[in-house]
């Protein structure tokens, strides 16, 4: 058994890892290759897998996953303001299509509970294909996407009552045997049970959450932080799933509560590892659960039921997209994302034919027809790509209004006295930042005057990327380790090239480190203080202000273009100039060179030699 | 080969619509210099050396500027009090510019008819400009016949006169570089 379990894991970590590039490299989209690698490793084709409907099950979770990390972009107030294309494009789209299935169901001559149960069940879209493609083009924030993930929360939704009505459309005789084993609680005793779980989560993740992060975050123990997360997740989950309400749905209340947490973009980067492959292992499981011998049967048949189901859908949807504030180019993403059936008709299918409301035959027909209408889903996207947005191009002379988005296009990773500054001064000009510190008892400190700071080390791609890096403009370094610094800068500059960087720097040794790396601009985190203070002091002995000041200031000029000199000069590679002899005989070199500067054109500026008298004060 | 060295001294350039127009159209021309005061000199502790260095590269400046209270903003002010030094721009050895063109472009608020005698301004702009003629004067340099933009604040209401100034201060420009 165990031997079984290796072998599969082999079968599918190969296959995803064979195909996915692959699709990838000719542009079809990740999802479609482990759809495509699931069929090759199918029962029809090479025939490696030994279960690939538990495995199917098993890998559901991912969907429960992708919702959590929804939930976590989405903080309340968005999703307040999402609340009338959830209900309004959501519900009309769910009740539409259904009605549609329905009717088609009645003409071919099936009683209407079984029509209406199949016009419900395949109303709904699949989340896992929808968002995961919509994410991979960067879609999420565009009007398309955000209308399509109404129409997908209101579906999720939707599996609740679809969950009760299915045994009540299946014959009366069997309704009563299967409320006898769906559970023990009925009635307002489950509303309860269910409302006090909702509250608990709303409640806890509001309240409980952030001292238990913060107290894990201080232990340093990142595999510990990643349980912890899983553990919050996965147990989610299991209470909804245990009182019968969609775990998606749960995960997804508990990543909305948590989208204020200040450890939001931990939990990201935590938990995203394992919806990427969970849901790699969906797809593929669902390729592999496409039954050819069913096809063959009835080639023509499947065909039909399953381009009719893709273009009803896309049709209902692109009727809806007109009543929507959507640009036309977006209406045709919206109703091509959508058209296929979901993950969750497997579900109800099975679900139905437990009840005895529908046939085996009819069940594993249309079981075939959702699978199919999922990996025709990326074809029809690269179609849209490819064909229909193109026509589109000119008329799209603004750039869509995402206001939904959230990003910030500053971000600051280390939030020390040096950090706190800039973030200070933007902050007091309307520039809002997003914050990293690895300090948990900084971050405590910090918050309590109302920064949003998130707990994370800045080199992690992942941390980087669920902060926002892509959509950024400038990222601060303000770390207080040069080494550390330069590690961050090299992470960012591989997988953002295009994010400036300005970073602070420790002293001139990594000042010079820093502009040999080629970050857009460094400020030496000592100097300018130093040399206000200098000018001061010059204040003190006579001069006036306004000279001493322009003195101090020339010198700083004259010493960060020193600085800029040695970055370009020595060939040397010495990145980390650290070792305190170093240090000394730089700082000796420094001095060495301040007594060859030379600055008598300014002896007489604003006035003739002579006229100035350098020790007048007046007071 | 940048012939012409424009020095151009916005305090507000980014709500400023005609300097911020001509200067784009300036700054597509490859034989003009911009040099922006505001944004090399953000603390306004000007470098003499460096921009001394920069002047000697070129036998054309252009001076372009607002009019603040009759005169240049207070920034270009300060670069002509360090700048133009004694020794360098002027005085015993200091013909460091001479012989160098001198051409200020400047634009106001108010309309043309405001700089009269009877306007509101009481004094033509050839006048209120004397001091910058005189400063040119004094460092040997041509003082050329000053290019004004008035009335700015309706100008990109009259499509007409913003095609005729942005047509005639790029001629102006070519005339400088090209013709030199």
């Amino acid at each position: 058994m165990e031997n079984n379990l290796l072998a599969d894991a082999v079968t599918y970590l190969a296959a995803a890892v064979v195909s996915v590039p692959i699709a990838k490299r000719l542009g079809l989209g990740s999802v479609l290759g482990y759809l495509v690698a699931g069929v090759i490793i199918g029962p029809f084709v090479l025939s490696f897998l030994s279960h690939p409907k538990d495995v199917m099950h098993f890998a559901e979770f991912g969907v429960v996953l992708m919702l959590f990390l929804i939930g976590l972009e989405l903080k309340p107030s968005l999703l307040w303001k999402l609340r009338i294309p959830i209900l309004g494009s959501g519900g009309l789209q769910v009740f539409i299509t259904t009605l549609l299935v329905t009717a088609i169901g009645l003409f071919f001559g099936l009683p209407w509970q079984q029509a209406l149960a199949i016009g419900m069940i395949l109303s709904l879209s699949s989340t896992a294909i929808a968002l995961q493609s919509l994410q991979e083009k960067g879609q999420m924030k565009s009007t398309a996407g955000q209308g399509a993930f109404a129409v997908l929360l209101f579906q999720d939704i939707a599996v609740i009552p679809m969950l009760a009505i299915l045994p009540l459309l299946a014959s009366s005789s069997d309704v009563a045997s299967i409320a006898a084993h769906s559970g023990e609680l009925h009635g307002w005793k489950k509303g309860l049970v269910a409302g006090g779980i909702i509250a608990g989560i709303v409640i806890g993740g509001r309240f409980l959450m952030n001292p238990i992060f913060s107290f894990i975050a201080k232990s340093q123990l990142r595999e510990v932080f990643t349980a912890t997360a899983l553990l919050l997740v996965i147990s989610v989950a299991l209470a909804m799933q245990s009182i019968g309400l969609s775990p998606a749905l749960g995960t997804f209340l508990a990543g909305v509560v948590l989208a204020e947490s200040d450890y939001r973009h931990e939990l990201e980067s935590n938990i995203e590892p394992f919806k990427g492959l969970l849901l790699g292992l969906f797809f593929i499981s669902v390729g592999a659960s496409i039954d050819f011998n069913i096809f063959a049967a009835d080639p023509a048949l499947i065909i039909f039921l399953t381009l009719g189901l893709i273009i009803l859908k896309y049709l209902v949807l692109q009727l809806l997209g007109r009543f929507t504030p959507m640009a036309r180019p977006d209406r045709y993403t919206f109703a091509f994302v959508l058209s296929q059936a979901g993950e969750f008709a497997f579900v109800l299918f099975a679900f139905a034919l437990g009840v005895n409301l529908l046939p085996q035959d009819l069940v594993s027909q249309l079981t075939l027809v959702v699978a199919l209408s999922m990996l025709l889903t990326p074809l029809m996207l690269i179609v849209n790509d490819k064909f229909v947005q193109p026509l589109f191009r000119e008329t799209k002379a603004e750039p869509v209004s995402d206001d939904i988005s959230e990003e910030n296009k500053v971000i600051i990773i280390g939030f020390g006295r040096f950090g706190q500054a800039v973030g200070r001064l933007l902050a007091a000009n309307k520039i809002s930042t997003t914050i990293l510190d690895h300090d948990a008892s900084q971050i405590d400190m910090v918050r309590r005057y109302g920064y949003k700071v998130y707990f994370g080390e800045g080199e992690r791609h992942d941390l980087l990327h669920a902060a926002g890096a892509e959509d950024a403009d400038v990222i601060v370094v303000a770390v207080d380790e040069p080494e550390r610094s330069l590690r961050i800068i090299k992470a960012i500059q591989h997988h953002f090239p295009h994010v400036k960087i300005l970073a602070r720097a420790i002293n001139r040794p990594h000042a010079t480190d820093l502009l040999k790396a080629g970050v857009t601009a460094v400020e030496r985190e000592t100097l300018a203080g130093g040399l206000e203070l200098g000018a001061k002091v010059m204040q003190q002995l006579g001069w006036r202000h306004n000279a001493a000041w322009r003195a101090s200031r020339l010198f700083k000029k004259h010493d960060d273009e020193m600085v800029k000199q040695l970055a370009t000069m020595s060939g040397d590679e010495k990145m980390f100039i650290n070792h305190s002899m170093e240090t000394r005989s730089f700082i000796e070199k420094t001095l060495e060179e301040d007594q060859h500067w030379e600055h008598e054109v300014d002896e007489h500026a604003w006035e003739r030699p002579g006229k100035l008298k350098k020790n007048v004060h007046l007071d | 080969m940048q012939s012409v060295l424009l020095i151009l001294t916005h305090p507000n350039l980014q709500q400023s619509k005609i300097n911020y127009h001509l200067i784009q159209k300036a700054n597509q021309l490859d034989f003009v210099h911009v040099h922006d005061l505001c944004e090399i000199y953000a603390d306004g502790v000007i470098d003499i050396e460096s921009e001394q260095k920069l002047l000697a590269e070129f036998d054309i400046v252009v001076f372009q500027h607002p009019f603040y209270w009759y005169s240049a903003p207070a920034l270009l002010k300060e670069w002509f009090d360090l700048v133009l030094q004694y020794g360098y721009a002027y005085g015993p050895g200091g013909d460091s510019l001479k012989g160098k063109k001198w051409l200020s472009v400047i634009t106001t608020g108010g309309g043309q008819t405001a700089y009269c005698k009877t306007g509101h301004n009481r004094f033509t702009m050839e006048q209120l400009l004397t001091p910058i003629e005189q400063t040119a004067h004094l460092c040997q340099m041509e003082y050329l016949a000053p290019f004004v933009v008035h009335g700015t604040g309706k100008l990109f209401d009259d499509k007409v006169r913003l095609d005729q100034v942005s047509s005639d201060y790029l001629k102006t420009l070519r005339l400088l570089g090209e013709g030199a």
